[in-house]
């Protein structure tokens, strides 16, 4: 086929007219997404912690009290102002204001920390979309870590099991990592291999926190996105993070329906 | 050859017998650190590379700096640099050396270090760095063995070495370009995000890496009958000076962009340097003594007055030395990480075991410098003495 | 050749004390330890391949299974003796019959002097005395 200057030029300004800018870049199977429900996390409550304490059993992640030197967090809590840096400013909605909300890997779409490891060690999965971690061949060059905007991965600086926490594992237990090695929240894909959901979305009863696939348009998280106003970290930078906020006005909770069936949802959509 | 390395005097014995304790003490360091993990530097969560990498990231700089003396011999018959190349290059070796064992010792797991070859990973700057470094290695090794013999045996060197030498032209300048890319291509860290990078590396390098090679002539001089000449020192120095300039020129270009568009992503980081953030401010002192010894470097090597006297030379290579080194070796690598992407500003300074061990390579590193000059000196002496 | 019989007496020495693992153990009068490997307490008699294999291969087979768990996301396994599937999982399969890494795995590999560094990592079972 003979391409000429002329249809070059068309395809090209077919192509930059944005048909191609508001599709969601190709994934091969599952895109899978964390919606984080704001509106329903109050400022002292208990489920940010029940949260950050199920994924910290459920993966063996070491607790070496107060030495933040040391610290290794998959998944924990940071007020709205450090979490959303660039969208606070003076006069913003009360409820709003110092409110504690849970941060972890954003699983991105474009992951800059997957770019640039020189082993593979992390790398986005094609089928559903989270990024992995392999602690058999990461060599600990933490340049994942350097590379991050979201400082969601954790060095171990030390051998984990030296931590209190960690005394007396058994075999029904995740295994621990060894000193040396990059870890970070992988959407529990030990448990999305058994149909299972997210340590810290089990543990929220109202549905705080939904897992689900956006490429699924049935799903919980997709209705999720198209009926309230999410934002996400540093959208800016291009890196297509997968964990969405919904800060919509926690007043509209009560709106929607009386407060009891706010909470009642149709099972499915779940994956 | 290597057997001239093994006969000297005295102090030749004393100086290596010095090495060998500082050697010995940071490699007890290292299996310390092997055993109970990185924790016992003074990197943490937020500040995750150090002074092991500043290190590195200088003393790529030195190794890359002998193509400013390689390129106007090979490339355009400068005679004048005859004698210096092989100080160069044997400069460029135990810089390589030690940018790689700073980073053996900075991995978290560096038994699993050959990873990065058995699992090629193409989009990585760190494996184009590691396969740049090992080739500049390589490349070294055989340019310096082959022209070294060939002058021993009075013969020219082999024909097929000149386009390797050619080669090593490129390759020098992409070690260092290579270098910068792991820093400049981060969304994450908006110090490092910027064009200039590159650039203003290299430019530091040419200055310090020739500023080195000054130093170790005025040295060599001290203790031997080698000397490079009075054209080939002078021409180094133009060289230091008119990269000294480009240097000073490209930071201040940085800080008017960061300054001016007041962005606090960009403003935070340089504050964090200069003046100190929430309290941290250990390395003020230290940027502000390198600023300040820039301009007098700068001074004293435009004056072709001082340039041309190698006593304020000098003076002012320590000092472009020392200033570059504070600027790549501590200010750079670890303000890229204060504030971190969440904007907490966290204290780092590296610790005694984490300094013992960076002596210690830097130990091992003038240990080869010793032997490589000293195998080079007693071949030039020979050829004297005919 | 200068002082031709020290240096081959020199040589002889050298000889016969770089050959000493190959005959030491030859001469000596007791016979070798050999490691002593536990059953499986919970009784069960078929690995996931056949002994002899498992003997042979169970370093690679271990590191295909890491491979496929952690990079491939595929845990099942299928066995080339008897096409039963198993759950690729050193901790959940391997260990869960070869409950005693001490009577077991460490058996040969103290005896080998070999240090695999799952253990770093994968958690062991309680082990009962």
């Amino acid at each position: 086929m003979k391409s000429s200057r002329r249809g070059f030029l068309k395809f090209a300004g077919l192509s930059a007219s944005g048909t191609g800018e508001h599709e969601p870049p190709a994934t091969e199977g599952k895109r899978l997404a964390m919606v984080v429900d704001l509106r329903k996390f109050s400022k002292n409550d208990e489920l940010l912690q029940k949260c950050v304490d199920a994924c910290n059993s459920a993966h063996s992640i070491p607790d070496f009290g107060d030495d933040p030197k040391n610290e290794v967090k998959w998944i924990w809590t940071e007020n709205f102002e450090t979490a959303f840096h660039s969208q606070e400013f003076h006069f913003i909605r009360e409820d709003l204001k110092g409110k504690p909300t849970l941060l972890m890997c954003n699983h991105c779409d474009n992951p800059p920390c997957t770019r640039v490891c020189p082993t593979e060690a992390t790398w986005k999965r094609a089928a559903d979309g989270v990024v992995m971690m392999d602690w058999h061949r990461c060599i600990g060059c933490r340049y994942c870590i350097v590379a991050c905007p979201y400082g969601s991965r954790s060095f171990n600086w030390k051998d984990p099991r030296t931590a209190p926490n960690l005394a007396g594992l058994g075999s029904e237990s995740y295994p621990t990592r060894m000193r040396g090695v990059v870890e970070k929240c992988t959407f529990c894909d030990e448990r999305l291999a058994r149909g299972e959901q997210p340590a810290c979305v089990e543990v929220c009863e109202n549905q705080e926190m939904v897992f689900g696939d956006l490429n699924d348009p049935e799903s919980e998280v997709r209705q999720l996105l198209t009926e309230h106003l999410a934002i996400r970290r540093k959208s800016g930078l291009g890196t297509q993070p997968e964990v969405y906020y919904i800060v919509d006005d926690p007043r509209t909770l009560m709106e929607i329906a009386p407060a009891a069936e706010v909470y009642e949802r149709e099972e499915g959509g779940h994956d | 050859m290597i057997e001239k390395a093994l006969s000297g005097g005295r102090s030749y014995w004393t100086w290596i017998f010095g090495l060998l304790v500082v050697i010995g003490g940071g490699v007890a360091c290292w299996f310390w650190q092997f055993s109970e993990g990185l924790t016992i530097t003074g990197l943490s969560r937020d500040v995750v590379w150090g002074f092991y990498i500043a290190q590195f990231t200088f003393l790529v700089g030195v190794a890359a700096s002998a193509v400013m003396v390689v390129l106007p011999y090979y490339l355009h018959n400068y005679k004048a640099f005859g004698k210096m190349t092989i100080l160069g290059e044997f400069l460029a070796i135990p810089a390589v050396i030690m940018c790689m064992l700073f980073i053996f010792v900075d991995m978290g797991m560096p038994n699993r270090i050959l990873n990065v070859f058995l699992h090629p990973s193409p989009h990585s700057m760190m494996f184009w760095d590691t396969v740049a470094l090992s080739g500049y290695l390589v490349l070294n090794v055989v340019i310096s063995t082959f022209t070294l013999s060939a002058e021993r045996r009075e013969e020219p060197p082999p024909k097929w070495l000149k386009p390797i030498i050619l080669l090593s032209i490129p390759w020098a300048v992409s070690i260092h370009t290579v270098t910068a890319f792991l820093y400049s291509g981060l969304a994450a860290r908006p110090f490092w995000l910027t064009a200039i990078l590159a650039p203003r590396f290299l430019a530091s390098a040419f200055a310090a890496g020739p500023a080195i090679l000054i130093l170790l002539a005025f040295f060599v001089r001290r203790v031997s009958t080698f000397d490079a000449g009075r054209q080939a020192i002078d021409a180094l120095a133009k060289i230091v000076t008119y990269a000294m300039a480009i240097n000073v020129f490209f930071v201040l270009m940085e800080v008017f962009t960061a300054l001016y568009s007041d962005i606090p992503e960009h403003v935070s980081h340089f504050q964090f340097l200069f003046m100190g953030l929430d309290g941290e401010n250990t390395l003020a002192p230290w940027m502000w003594v390198s600023s300040i010894l820039a301009i007098i470097a700068l001074i004293v090597l435009i004056n072709p007055k001082t340039r041309n006297n190698h006593s304020w030379l000098l003076f002012g290579c320590v000092a472009v030395v020392f200033s570059l080194w504070i600027d790549k070796g501590l200010g750079m690598v670890i303000a890229g990480f204060v504030p971190s992407p969440l904007g907490k500003v966290v204290h780092y300074a590296p610790t005694a075991p984490e300094l013992m061990i960076s002596f210690a390579i830097y130990a091992i590193g003038l240990l080869v410098l010793t032997a490589l000059y000293k195998i080079a000196l007693e071949v030039r002496g020979q050829l004297k003495k005919a | 050749m200068y002082d031709a019989s020290k240096i081959v007496a020199g040589l002889a020495v050298f000889a016969v004390l770089a050959t000493s693992p190959l005959w030491f153990n030859q001469i000596s009068a007791a016979p070798a330890d050999e490691p002593e490997l536990q059953a499986p307490p919970n009784g069960a008699t078929q690995c996931v391949e056949a002994t002899e294999y498992m003997r042979a291969n169970h370093m690679d087979l271990l590191n295909q299974w890491r491979d496929s768990v952690v990079r491939d996301d595929q845990r099942m396994y299928v066995s080339k003796l008897n096409g039963k599937e198993y759950v690729m999982s050193l901790q959940k399969t391997c260990l869960d019959c070869h409950s005693n890494k001490s009577r077991f795995c460490d058996s040969c590999h103290t005896y080998a002097a070999v240090q695999p560094y799952c253990w770093d990592c994968h958690l062991v079972p309680e082990e009962a005395q």
